[in-house]
């Protein structure tokens, strides 16, 4: 005879997704993105190339003598599948895996980061409340009430600053914890009021008082019975907010507050595309991070909305 | 008897009871504070939702409370299992002073008292397995039964009529009566003496309350376990309790036996609540009826209780005196033992027809006039 088993509301919410074919084709094209960048190392080692040699040096033949590519289409070509960057020459197939590579570790960092602080002052306040709820609102609030982008620019020199001083050369790595950390700083509080209210709501179920009344200490009520019922919100806000991080980043760099040459980033070589030698002389050079991002932030939010729909296969869209 | 269909007569006699009182409360109170005020916030007053009240539970005996909705019953349940803090007055269990005891200090007797909750809907964590939701309270009290935590809720899924092999589901999978089963499994995992029961029927259909009723009933015979049986069910709380408690606006006003409250209420509103119990009346019978009173309006706010005595606000013997003089709750003349009854004017102790129909509300007697 089969065993007896229940289906758990995970497995319920995984057999829903399953049948949502959006859902499991966008699944499929952010693997493929997040794979993409875990294995840049390895693609560029099979194309034998790298980001960081200039070309412009190594084959001057392929370039006129303001340094862009004389082959049509930014020098595409079965050599450089993507072309050569105009300027320095550097090949963009590569330049765009190890962008990928960089943008996405940032932005996955700061999900995470944000994900744990959400959770950990979200379910705080909502738990406790009275006034530790009441002062972690307000804070929430006075966060809230910040221009994100604008204290973005203006605080990642600031930030850099703390670690480095001004005259000398900034390290990557400096730059990468500044990013992650003012996207942190201004990224948590949607997640942590969602789950405020979340947790606020379930305080007031009988299952809780339930364990109350067994002696459950409030770590225990903590962890066995709010936070398996706020995963849902946490899944599905997070994957609402990557592709937020992603662009953010993007932006960032492009605005060249984020990272620069020549450690390569997505959002960098969309500020190299707006440079007035490539931007007049190499239009194709946008093509490839632009689509590639369309895509992947695309495919992300998609994947956002059929996430939501599996768990709450109720709320109509 | 058409009164059989209504009110149940229990299938045996009122049960002897042990003399040892179990649960002692005394003068509990529960206010609730109102906050407001601009641009300061501060306490302007207080629900009074629990004011005062006094009650015993033995060993082994199911004391029912009944009364209106938003009388403080579900309250008091609270305060006694100590989800809520109270106020005032002093909960003895078993000798023990447990008002104001912490979680730690509570913890060894923590097992001994249990709840039994309303919504089934809302009392089983969605993402747990019945296993899981049934074996959480042994956990925390570190109970390791023979036989191992598993093997003891099948045991228990099947004392609750459910089948073991049910023990890897989730809450989702069942009906409301199968959850308030497991409800019941989960409150017995730690063979506990007194099991709190908030309203334990009223939020499952007709059909299914006897078949939990019962189950209840079943339990509470053969475990020995002491019931504080709270609901608003008359009908339910006669066949399931050996004494029973009517609460009014956060006070008990007429507390005894199930045949003395039943049979032989002396305050008015005791009178009022059963003559509310719907009759159905085959039209062929020619003995007498029972009385019908019919009150108005609301239970008052308990923000701003009523002076005196807190029915006199809707009761139709209230008298100047009602006003200024709470009355106390004692064994008035006429009362059996134990039978206390708070109320200056009681009425006759019968719940026979009297002459004339008391109807309160308005509207009701003008629809009946026409």
């Amino acid at each position: 005879m089969k065993k007896l088993e229940g289906r758990s509301p995970g497995q319920l919410m995984w057999i829903r997704f399953k049948r949502d074919r959006t859902g499991v084709v966008s699944a499929y094209v952010v693997a493929f993105f997040f794979l993409v960048g875990l294995l840049a190392p390895l693609i560029s080692k099979l194309y034998g190339k790298d980001p960081y040699t200039v070309y412009a040096d190594e084959r001057p033949e392929l370039f006129d003598s303001a340094g862009v590519p004389l082959q049509p289409n930014g020098g595409i070509s079965s050599q450089f599948w993507f072309g050569l960057e105009p300027g320095n020459g550097y090949d963009v197939f590569t330049k765009l895996l190890y962008g990928i590579r960089t943008s996405l570790m940032i932005s996955v960092c700061v999900t995470i980061a944000t994900v744990l602080t959400g959770i950990l002052l979200g379910v705080a306040a909502g738990y406790l409340g009275g006034k530790p709820d009441y002062f972690i609102s307000r804070v929430i609030d006075f966060l809230l009430a910040f221009p994100a982008q604008l204290f973005f620019i203006a605080s990642m020199p600031v930030v850099v600053s703390l670690f480095v001083s001004p005259t000398d050369e900034t390290p990557t790595y400096v730059r990468v914890v500044a990013l992650i950390a003012v996207q942190w700083f201004l990224g948590w509080m949607s997640l942590a009021r969602i789950l405020r209210g979340t947790s606020l709501a379930l305080r007031e179920r009988e299952f809780i008082e339930a364990a109350r009344v067994s002696g459950a200490s409030p770590w225990r009520i903590i962890s066995r019975e709010i936070l398996p019922n706020v995963v849902t919100p946490i899944l599905v806000q997070s994957t609402y907010m990557l592709p937020g991080f992603v662009t953010a980043e993007a932006g960032l760099s492009y605005l060249g507050v984020g990272i620069v040459e020549p450690t390569p980033d997505w959002g960098q070589m969309f500020s190299k595309a707006s440079t007035e030698l490539v931007m007049s002389n190499d239009i194709t050079y946008m093509f490839f991070p632009g689509v590639s991002m369309i895509i992947f932030i695309v495919a992300f939010n998609l994947l956002g909305d059929s996430v939501r729909d599996a768990f709450d296969p109720k709320t109509a869209r | 008897m058409t009164e059989d269909l209504v009110l149940p007569a229990p299938r045996d006699a009122a049960p002897e009871v042990s003399g040892d009182p179990l649960l002692v409360v005394e003068g509990l109170t529960k206010h609730f504070p109102v906050k407001g005020g601009f641009p300061i916030r501060r306490t302007v007053g207080a629900v009074q939702a629990v004011d005062g009240i006094d009650l015993t539970v033995h060993v082994g005996e199911s004391f029912g409370l009944v009364g209106e909705s938003g009388c403080g019953k579900s309250t008091t349940g609270r305060l006694i299992t100590r989800l809520l803090e109270p106020s005032a007055g002093k909960i003895t269990y078993s000798g023990q002073d447990i008002t104001h005891a912490s979680r730690k200090q509570l913890a060894p007797i923590r097992s001994e008292i249990q709840m039994i909750f309303q919504d089934p809907y809302s009392s089983l964590n969605p993402r747990q397995t019945v296993g899981k939701i049934i074996s959480g309270p042994m956990e925390i009290n570190g109970i390791q039964p023979a036989g191992g935590r598993e093997g003891r809720v099948r045991e228990l899924l099947e004392i609750v009529g459910l089948n073991p092999e049910h023990y890897n589901r989730f809450p989702h999978e069942f009906s409301g009566g199968q959850r308030q089963r497991i409800g019941v499994a989960r409150a017995l995992a730690l063979e506990p003496k007194l099991i709190v029961a908030d309203e334990p029927v009223s939020a499952l259909d007709v059909s299914i309350q006897a078949q939990v009723v019962n189950l209840l009933q079943e339990v509470q015979r053969e475990l020995g376990i002491a019931f504080l049986f709270i609901a608003h069910d008359l009908a339910v709380v006669r066949h399931f309790s050996h004494r029973v408690a009517v609460m009014y606006l956060g006070k008990i006003i007429e507390v005894g036996d199930r045949d003395s409250i039943y049979t032989r209420p002396r305050h008015p509103y005791t009178h009022a609540l059963l003559s509310a119990v719907p009759e159905v009346n085959l039209g062929d019978d020619e003995t007498v009826g029972r009385e019908r009173i019919r009150l108005a309006g609301d239970v008052p706010s308990p923000i701003n209780p009523p002076t005196g005595c807190r029915f006199r606000t809707r009761c139709w013997k209230a008298q100047d005196k009602c006003a200024t003089e709470e009355p106390p709750l004692i064994q008035i003349s006429g009362n059996l033992a134990g039978h206390l009854t708070a109320c200056h004017f009681p009425e006759e102790p019968t719940i026979e027809a009297r002459d004339e129909d008391i109807v309160l509300d308005p509207a009701l007697a003008a629809l009946e006039e026409s």
